[in-house]
């Protein structure tokens, strides 16, 4: 088994116990990035030389006898709208093709406090704003599963490296689905944080309220390892919630399914949803009711209003933090036109995608005076009404479960032509954003020819450890080979 | 017709804390281009904003001088524009939940109490500055600004004259100034105002139409940029056309001002709440604790010494526009023993003359209230002449001594014995025989002549009024 294969819990043993170096991981991770990118093209950036700057360090610290974070030597992939010092941050959009940060975000300080080597910067829809990678300025991300297809999104270079073996973890986005979706087009593991359990400072905006910067994996322990490093308090951030973060590992190996209360919300398994998809992921809730948990069919019933109710969020916040992209202090600036207006005008005009652009139109006409009323405070409304609607359901039930995406990764270039179709792969995920929840997508199985179907579980707000400890159990029991790395 | 102008403030005030609203920088005016500045107010991607408690704090201080309710959950929200001052493309300002409404503050306009309505107090950013040179083309931007806390303190429509809006202006910074919140100084742009005018027929009660006017930066200008604005609305409709609502710019240099937009062209802000800030919560019990805090505020403190000490409201006025002089004053009434009125007269003649020659605030001279206390005590007893006191004076501001060290050591006792003035006076009678037979012709005037000569004689030590006395008896002989 090639080092690139092994799951970071593995690598992070055999570092402690002198059977590899750090240099040796990343040397062996940047091998297969060289052998297989050309095919994949999850990155937009790479960053070899630090990270093997990064690597030598980390054995130098080992080989004295410093004792490092867990994650310390195992190589990282970082979305590419998380601002690095002196790397590109381009969030995918030609109008930062050339935006070099002068800061790292809060993430970026946790994974280079804790010795782990950035690989380079992962590509994703423009501004986070997509869910198949297509939307992307510089290339599309291919599915590694099956390289004519893609990768969800928007995280899906994220998810793409993580499967492919170009990376042993990776950090995403989440604000509807960004992280999870893709996660379970890919077959691997990914959490989307309570809102407030990592810091957003430094993650270029797309929907504040929204937003959460989260980690994929191959394995539950894997995004356990990394959740630990990057949850935590920051004052940078003001909707950073002041608590205790535990240590997110430790536990996963005592976990008993026995009374885990399982709710099964009908509205998830309705008729947007894949008939195969409701049968792989009943089947798998129906494994767990085997080994002692509860199951019980819930109500959502406000569920139908959510896809709305998030657009309009979320392209309002969106209008107005993607309103700072001008031309006038960074990025891309058109040179046609005369005069401030018009320099404006077309500096966006080129500088934005089609999708970005139809989103900042959405969001400016529901902010709008004599709209605001109708769509963003409807949608506000519709927001606490759905946040109550769970609220009242985790009264009943520990742990919420549903597919997480209506279908498994469609071809490249299938719905370019149709956004509403591309909104409905959302249409499982954005309930968990509105609501503020955590939830992580794990692989239950594949269909057809291979490809992955992603289990969802949703907890109450900072259950993210039944969370892990549920989602670990499953991937025990389930017997499916799940921290495999795609063949290529 | 008679018409009347209705006009409505919102004065912006820069609050002067440390570091600025959403970020550490340093809250300072006059650095170099682009010192002051961070990731965070000038925006770049991925930075977030976290409130300075400061500033709610200040704002809360302004409400309760302003007699305000204070609301205790308020939030912030995002005002949208494309600027190049404005890095993020929005304003972090308050919207509909202002911290602090529903005030009024009391003027003294020619000595009468007017009462103006405050309708809100909020909290918000200051954006940069665009540089305009001849050395280089284009325009570009200063970023130290970015982020400079401000309160903006919106009136109702009270006034009915620039004079009322003057006085106004001029209260509440004093008030600012007293409270400590903000510098106050208009050159630096700490204070600028938005002016709203209106005119109506007068005696009628419908408002007219209201215009905006920007840019005005002094109090003076305030008041020719209203002057010029209700001239302007009276002209048009005199003329029979009608007033639009719209905003115009004041140009100070000029003394006119040109339409800026039109209502058709009226800015759509798009406030919606902060979603990067949570909600600004107060406890009642702080907003007490501020309350009870409070100093007294310098258009109470001016009535007071009006009423209290019988100063007039100019003497008044000008002892409480400088905290060290009304904090100097009010020690030396404490201490008691002269009147109020001649303590202030001393402080704003010769302590203020002096000091303002040698560029020093009164805190940094020597002298003490106990000092000025017992100078002008002497002077009142008739121990020292008023001559005599503006020597002291000018010793006691630079020299740590005491009234009656000086006295001593310049000589500067007042002759009260009068047989030696006496003597003096008949000197002073024999050489001018000729002022003598005028004053028996009736020219009673030429008295003052003869006592000025006698003081002359005596070197200033003479008591005047004991001279002029003895002088009478003399030229009556």
């Amino acid at each position: 088994m090639n080092l690139y294969e092994m799951s970071a819990a593995m690598l992070a043993r055999k570092l402690r116990n002198k059977e590899c170096s750090s240099q040796e991981i990343t040397q062996s991770v940047l091998g297969r990035i060289q052998a297989v990118e050309g095919q994949v093209g999850a990155y937009i950036t790479l960053t070899p030389e630090q990270a093997l700057e990064t690597a030598k360090q980390v054995d130098k610290r080992l080989a004295a006898g410093e004792k490092l974070a867990p994650l310390a030597g195992i190589p990282i992939g970082i979305k590419d709208n998380i601002c690095t010092k002196d790397v590109v941050t381009t969030c995918a959009s030609k109008m930062l093709h050339n935006f070099v940060p002068p800061y790292s975000a809060y993430v970026v300080r946790q994974v280079e406090r804790a010795g782990m080597p950035i690989l380079g910067k992962l590509n994703m829809d423009e501004f986070a704003m997509g869910s198949s990678c297509e939307n992307s300025h510089y290339k599309k991300t291919k599915n590694p599963r099956d390289l004519t297809r893609v990768p969800g999104g928007s995280s899906g270079g994220s998810a793409a490296a993580v499967t492919a073996g170009e990376a042993i973890l990776a950090l995403g986005s989440d604000t509807g689905g960004s992280i999870r979706q893709p996660a379970a087009y890919c077959g691997t593991v990914g959490l989307k944080p309570t809102y407030g359990s990592v810091s957003r400072y430094g993650l270029v905006a797309f929907a504040s309220s929204l937003d959460q910067i989260g980690p994929l994996g191959r394995t539950v322990e894997d995004v356990a390892m990394l959740y630990s490093l990057i949850s935590g308090y920051d004052p940078k951030d003001a909707t950073s919630v002041n608590r205790t973060y535990t240590d997110f590992v430790a536990g996963l190996n005592d976990f008993q399914v026995n009374g885990l209360k399982i709710g099964i919300p009908k509205e998830y398994f309705g008729d947007g949803v894949d008939q195969e998809i409701k049968e792989k992921v009943l089947a798998a809730i129906k494994l767990l009711e085997k080994n002692g948990a509860e199951v019980k069919e819930i109500s959502l019933p406000s569920t139908d209003y959510a896809l709305s109710a998030y657009y309009i969020i979320a392209c309002a916040e969106a209008s107005s933090n993607l309103a700072r992209f001008d031309g006038v202090k960074y990025g891309y600036r058109s040179g046609k036109g005369e005069g401030l207006t018009e320099m404006y005008e077309y500096t966006r005009r080129e500088g934005f995608g089609d999708e970005v652009k139809r989103r900042i139109m959405l969001g400016t006409f529901v902010l709008s005076s004599g709209y605001i009323d109708a769509y963003y405070k409807k949608a506000k409304a519709t927001q606490a009404i759905i946040a109550d609607e769970f609220r009242a359901a985790f009264e009943q039930v520990d742990l919420i479960m549903t597919p997480t995406a209506p279908d498994t990764a469609f071809r490249i270039g299938e719905r370019s032509a149709d956004p509403l179709k591309m909104y409905l792969s959302d249409i499982c995920t954005v309930t968990v954003n509105i609501a503020g929840l955590p939830a992580l997508s794990v692989p239950c199985g594949e269909i057809g020819r291979g490809l992955p179907v992603g289990l969802q579980m949703i907890a109450p707000h900072f259950g993210e450890d039944l969370l892990f400890k549920a989602a670990h159990y499953y991937e025990k029991i389930s017997g499916l080979r799940l921290a495999d790395v795609a063949a290529l | 017709m008679e018409y009347e102008m209705i006009v409505g403030l919102e004065v912006h005030a820069e609050l002067s804390t440390h570091s600025k609203i959403y970020c550490g920088c340093k809250n300072a005016f006059g650095g170099e281009v682009n010192s002051q500045c961070c990731e965070i107010c000038t925006g770049l991607p991925g930075t977030l904003p976290s409130l300075n408690e400061k500033v709610v704090e200040y704002a809360i201080k302004m409400g309760h001088a302003l007699g305000c309710t204070i609301n205790p959950v308020t939030k912030q929200d995002r005002k949208n524009y494309f600027y190049p001052d404005l890095p993020k493309a929005y304003q972090i300002s308050q919207y509909d939940l202002p911290l602090c409404e529903q005030g009024h503050l009391d003027v003294l306009v020619e000595d009468e109490v007017k009462r103006i309505g405050i309708t809100r107090i909020h909290i918000e950013e200051d954006a940069g500055k665009l540089l305009h040179d001849e050395s280089f083309s284009g325009s570009l931007v200063d970023f130290n600004r970015c982020g400079v806390p401000l309160i903006e303190i919106v009136s109702e429509p009270d006034f009915r004259s620039s004079k009322e809006a003057k006085a106004y202006l001029e209260a509440l910074k004093q008030i600012l100034i007293y409270l400590d919140i903000s510098d106050g100084k208009m050159q630096e742009g700490s204070i600028r105002c938005d002016v709203n005018v209106s005119v109506r027929e007068k005696g009628s009660d419908i408002f007219g139409t209201r215009v905006e006017m920007k840019n005005v930066n002094t109090f003076s200008g305030a008041v020719r940029a209203i002057e010029y604005e209700a001239a302007r609305q009276i002209e048009v409709l005199e003329s029979g056309g009608t007033i639009s609502q719209e905003t115009r710019r004041w140009d100070d240099s000029k003394g006119v001002n040109v339409l800026l937009r039109s209502k058709e062209d009226a800015m759509d802000y798009r406030y919606f709440p902060e979603p990067d800030l949570g909600a600004i919560v107060v406890s009642e019990a702080l907003i007490r604790q501020m309350k009870d805090a409070l100093p007294e505020l310098p258009n109470k403190k001016t009535m007071r010494y009006m009423r209290e000490f019988e100063l007039p409201s100019f003497d008044a006025g000008l002892l409480v526009e400088n905290r060290d002089k009304a904090r100097f004053f009010e020690a030396c009434t404490a201490i008691g023993g002269c009147s109020p009125k001649n303590i202030a007269n001393w402080i704003l003649g010769d302590i203020t003359r002096i000091l303002r020659e040698n560029k020093q605030e009164l805190p940094e001279s020597c002298i003490t209230p106990e000092k000025l206390v017992d100078m002008v005590a002497r002077i009142e007893k008739g121990e020292i002449s008023n001559a005599a006191g503006k020597t002291i004076v000018e010793v006691l501001l630079a020299e740590d001594k005491d009234v009656a060290q000086i006295v001593e050591e310049k000589g500067l006792g007042q002759i009260s014995d009068s047989s030696a003035l006496e003597d003096l006076a008949r000197e002073v009678l024999a050489a001018n025989e000729k002022a003598v037979e005028q004053y028996r012709g009736g020219k009673t005037n030429v008295l003052g002549f003869l006592v000025g000569q006698c003081m002359k004689a005596s070197k200033g030590k003479g008591n005047p009024a004991l001279l002029r006395e003895i002088m009478l008896k003399l030229i009556e002989e």
